[in-house]
């Protein structure tokens, strides 16, 4: 018997999968995420400079991370999808781009909070924080376009199509804003201006970060679980799933 | 091929002509739109030098985005947008033409305006001809840019709002260059570094762009 992960290319097969995997990546999440909470409030010391409002960055550099990590994610699907048409990649860049989103979203919204108590001011155009939100506006994009094409092959290859786009843009968006902002010389913070980190400091970040990792592919599961049931409800394998339920 | 291309831009071009109503529509908007920031800040001309580079890149920005909705649309709904397509002449020229015959048309008088817009903002003769050479080598990116998200949502309802939605984030690097010319002359630094960067991203969208329209008029039509 060969073992091949073609295999898993075929929603079918994948179904089940992804069924088992929810289990294991939700509870993984779950108690990474209180393992790493525990870190950041009980754990890390007090920072001299910037006091407890500094523990944001626990939540705050995962969301960040995850969401600029989702999408390459995505990118990925959707040049595999677009060269070999496989119907499953397509779900998957649909599954993931919700969370992506979220990441962003919630990247900028802790960055405010973050930048309150720090800088005195809840937006700076920090080259971060602009490139973040240009991100942002590329996830709002992409799922706009979505869901404004019914026809669902036309939905999956047009989407594909402007992630890429995207993904080739995101770099030079990324340097011209940076560059935008040196010579603007508007508020020259950084973020990685903060002296080098305690480890236990990084250690809860870290911890925090594959909790985020594990959330993201057990909601992009449950998601993707979501998506295949629909798209496959005219074939047989669904319907006796039904029908056992 | 390359006549091809030609036929495809001449066509453009002879259509446009002949419904001046529409094009005349687009540059009005243009300096409707830069009118409208003196009257919403305050008319001090430091101020308004200032913002001048920002505020007509941003309308400039704007005014392509309104006309490229329709750029692949008529085409769409009489039907020679298919017909084009099964030709065997490449999608790539069909795409490539159209975005040049879009910049031809909308594009360029965005340049013959620019100057009298810099007067009224009170800019100096120097960074107007800057403003001008920004735009020159910044409109081609909007609407080689602008001729992807075009394809993308062809016939699709809230097509144009959707466009804007798309592409405005990926007009960020353009915008940014193309002001920022204008500023550093503004300034006192040289324009150079920023008019070479935005040519740098106009090479680079103008390799990339046609083929990804062609791809995406494909996906939009079948």
């Amino acid at each position: 018997m060969s073992f091949s992960i073609y295999k898993y290319a075929s929603p079918m097969t994948f179904y089940g999968l992804a069924g088992k995997m929810i289990p294991w990546f939700s509870w993984g999440a779950a108690i990474l995420a209180g393992l790493g909470l525990y870190i950041a409030f009980f754990m890390a010391p007090t920072d001299f400079q910037q006091g407890e409002a500094y523990r944001v960055i626990f939540i705050h550099v995962p969301a960040a991370w995850m969401s600029m990590f989702i999408y390459m994610v995505m990118a990925f699907w959707s040049a595999v999808g677009l060269a070999w048409n496989t119907r499953l990649s397509f779900m998957m860049s649909r599954a993931l781009a919700p969370t992506g989103a979220l990441f962003a979203f919630l990247s900028l919204w802790t960055g405010a909070m973050w930048g309150k108590p720090m800088w005195g001011a809840w937006w700076v155009w920090d080259a971060r924080l602009t490139s973040s939100l240009v991100l942002f506006f590329l996830y709002v994009g992409i799922i706009a376009l979505w869901s404004a094409i019914d026809d669902r092959r036309r939905g999956d290859k047009a989407g594909a199509l402007l992630i890429l786009v995207g993904a080739i843009n995101v770099p030079i968006i990324y340097f011209s804003v940076k560059w935008w902002n040196t010579l603007h010389q508007g508020a020259s913070v950084s973020l990685m201006q903060a002296p080098s980190m305690a480890a236990i400091m990084l250690m809860g970040m870290l911890v925090m970060a594959i909790a985020a990792w594990f959330y993201s592919i057990a909601v992009a599961m449950v998601r993707v679980r979501g998506i295949i049931l629909e798209r496959e409800r005219q074939t047989e394998w669904v319907k006796e799933l039904l029908e056992k339920n | 091929m390359l006549r091809f291309l030609i036929t495809v831009i001449r066509r453009d071009l002879l259509l446009a002509a002949r419904r001046k109503g529409d094009w005349l529509t687009s540059q009005f908007f243009f300096v409707m739109v830069v009118s409208m920031f003196p009257l919403g800040i305050g008319p001090e001309p430091e101020m308004l030098r200032r913002i001048a580079p920002g505020v007509v890149w941003v309308a400039a920005l704007l005014a392509s985005l309104l006309s490229l909705s329709r750029l692949f649309a008529d085409d769409h709904r009489d039907g020679s947008l298919e017909q084009m397509l099964l030709s065997p002449e490449p999608p790539v020229l069909l795409a490539l033409g159209k975005a040049l015959a879009h910049w031809l048309i909308y594009g360029v008088p965005l340049l013959v305006i620019a100057p009298v817009l810099g007067l009224q903002f009170g800019l100096q003769a120097d960074v107007i001809g800057v403003l001008m050479l920004s735009l020159l080598i910044g409109t081609p990116v909007l609407s080689l840019l602008g001729s992807v998200g075009a394809a993308l949502t062809l016939g699709l309802r809230g097509g144009g709002v959707l466009l804007t939605l798309l592409i405005l984030p990926l007009y960020v690097p353009a915008l940014i260059f193309g002001a920022g010319a204008v500023d550093a002359t503004l300034a006192g630094l040289g324009p150079e570094a920023n008019l070479s960067l935005l040519a740098a991203f106009a090479m680079l969208t103008l390799m990339v762009a046609p083929w990804v329209t062609a791809a995406a008029l494909r996906i939009s039509i079948e």
